[in-house]
């Protein structure tokens, strides 16, 4: 089967949902409604045999509205062909339905997403920081935490 | 029956068991463990985002300090996604592709000759440990040799290699191919026969593949579930669909079956470096593309344009068009995996890096609990993890 029929199997089975559909160095992107991420991850995850979930990672597009992207990256054993599902993230409401109910490695690159970018995932079994410490303020991935750390002089070594 | 009271207790981040900095609650019923918490995040130093602020070629290092028993691995899989990037996965020249193989695989044996003697010493087999040390250490002057650093390699290019083999190395590195199965053979007549070594790693750590998947654990520890699945063979890069060599599968799912399958990887190594030699032929060693390459000092110092593309790929550095590439490579650990989005300027607008290892070590709650406080150490081996790579 091939990407293209996935996307169309998508399409078919969630109409609406489905937001966008790129392809770029032959790998497809489908940005689809947070509100159906668990489905549209369990029909790909039972239905169309993306069984592995590589990666997952947010995003942030400081300056645009939706400003997060949850990035999905998954994988078929089977075919060996790797599909990528991404969910737009309003900045008001950080929140979106886990899918470590799909996958259980989802538990911990969520739990990553939470520490680093500050987008809460609902229904998640443990959710905890677990990179930096648990009184630490602030999640340094977003664009508007700066590089050296808060309350810091900018490093202007390259600049100057 | 009779209830005890549980009791928690702390090993790490400081335990010479748990290879780094890697903190585990345990709760423990007598000498049962009931629940297994890992703590992570001590080596943080936060590599994403300091690669939001470099240009591509000046985050090649940080890829190093990521799993630093397999650096040459980290650099294949960054520069492989940075090249997929910018379309030139096609350009690289017969050469380079030849010497990432060899060094890819030198660096295999390298990480699971790591993995042996480490998980050994923690079981208490000390000699193990010399023993794979003495071989390591001929990687090491292989390393030093070819790009002049014994840990932190940083040898690859986007775009080919940053250097030429050195001259003669080709014939000491097939006397080391052919030397390492019988050294292979010398720590399983340690180690395969010994009682002490089978009890303790016998029917330990057991996960299903199912399991495994669920978990989305990868590399040897998945294929030791018996599930066949290795990016080499499934999804190649760097030419590896031009080689012969077996994935090596065991359905055992214990600490048994993931000590045989490395062994036997590291066989498989051999072979494919073999090949690699047979394969390497002189040639160019970086892609025609001088907006990208860096230019050579004779070029740099000699002609008009190589000095004006070295100080714009020094000052500002290329800028591939705006997309998103996610590149997935077989560590000696599992798949490692750069996910790198593109905004059209000269730094990634965001990178983001798959452990093999922080997934890893997700399972392994599943595989020590309800197991003795012992074979925690034992599980802690066999999932061979880089705390480098973990914390980032």
């Amino acid at each position: 089967m091939s990407l293209q029929a996935v996307v169309d199997k998508l399409k078919a089975k969630f109409g609406d949902t489905v937001l966008n559909e790129k392809e770029f160095r032959g790998e497809v992107t489908v940005v689809v409604k947070k509100e159906e991420i668990v489905a549209v991850c369990t029909f790909l995850k039972d239905e169309l045999g993306f069984s592995f979930l590589t990666d997952l990672c947010g995003v942030d597009y400081l300056g645009t509205a939706p400003r997060f992207m949850v990035v999905y990256q998954l994988y078929n054993i089977g075919t060996h062909q790797r599909f990528r599902v991404k969910a737009p993230v309003e900045e008001g409401d950080a929140c979106i339905d886990t899918v470590s109910g799909v996958w259980s490695t989802a538990n911990w690159h969520e739990r990553e997403c939470y520490d680093l970018m500050g987008i809460s995932f609902n229904n998640h079994p443990d959710l905890r920081r677990i990179l930096l410490p648990d009184d630490w303020e602030g999640h340094p991935l977003r664009k508007d935490y700066p590089v050296q750390g808060p309350d810091r002089e900018p490093y202007q070594g390259r600049l100057r | 029956m009779a209830t005890t009271e549980t009791m928690t207790i702390n090993m790490g981040p400081q335990h010479p068991s748990t290879h780094g900095v890697l903190r585990l609650v345990l709760e423990l019923d007598g000498e049962v463990v009931k629940k297994a918490v890992p703590h992570i995040g001590f080596l943080h130093r936060g590599i994403e985002k300091l690669s939001e602020h470099r240009t591509y070629h000046q985050i090649l290092p940080l890829t190093d300090r990521l799993d630093y028993l397999a650096p040459m691995h980290n650099n294949l899989g960054y520069v492989l996604a940075v090249e997929k990037l910018l379309g030139l996965t096609d350009e690289i020249p017969e050469r380079a592709q030849v010497v990432r193989v060899l060094l890819a695989e030198l660096t295999r044996i390298k990480s699971h000759l790591v993995w042996l003697a480490c998980h050994a010493l923690d079981i208490g087999a000390m000699t193990i440990f010399i023993y794979c040390f003495r071989e390591r250490e001929e990687i090491m002057d292989f390393y030093e040799r070819i790009s002049g650093a014994r840990m932190t390699s940083n040898y690859f290019r986007v775009g080919g290699l940053s250097a030429d083999l050195p001259d003669g190395i080709e014939k000491d590195l097939r006397k080391f191919a052919d030397d390492i199965p019988g050294h292979l053979e010398t720590y399983e007549g340690l180690l395969t026969g010994n009682k002490i070594w089978q009890k303790r790693i016998q029917n330990v750590g057991v996960l299903s593949g199912k399991d495994a998947i669920d978990l989305g654990v990868t590399g040897p520890c998945l294929r030791a579930s018996g599930v066949d699945w290795d990016l080499r063979r499934d999804d190649p890069y760097s030419g590896y669909e031009n080689y012969d060599f077996k994935v090596i599968v065991d359905d055992g799912c214990d600490t048994w079956a993931r000590y045989t399958c490395r062994l036997d990887e590291m066989r498989e190594s051999c072979k494919i470096i073999h090949q690699a030699l047979d394969k390497l032929k002189p040639g160019p060693i970086l892609a025609d593309a001088p907006k990208i390459v860096l230019p050579s000092k004779q070029d740099t110092v000699n002609t008009i344009e190589g000095l004006i593309h070295h100080f714009k790929i020094v000052s500002e550095g290329f800028k591939p068009e705006e997309g998103e590439v996610y590149v997935g490579v077989e560590n000696p650990k599992g798949e490692v995996g750069f996910y790198l989005i593109s905004d059209g300027s000269p730094r990634p607008y965001r990178m983001k890096i798959r452990p093999a290892s922080f997934v890893n070590l997700q399972a392994l709650p599943k595989m020590c609990e309800g197991s003795m406080i012992a074979d925690v150490v034992a599980v802690i081996g066999t999932l061979d993890i880089v705390l480098g790579e973990i914390d980032r």
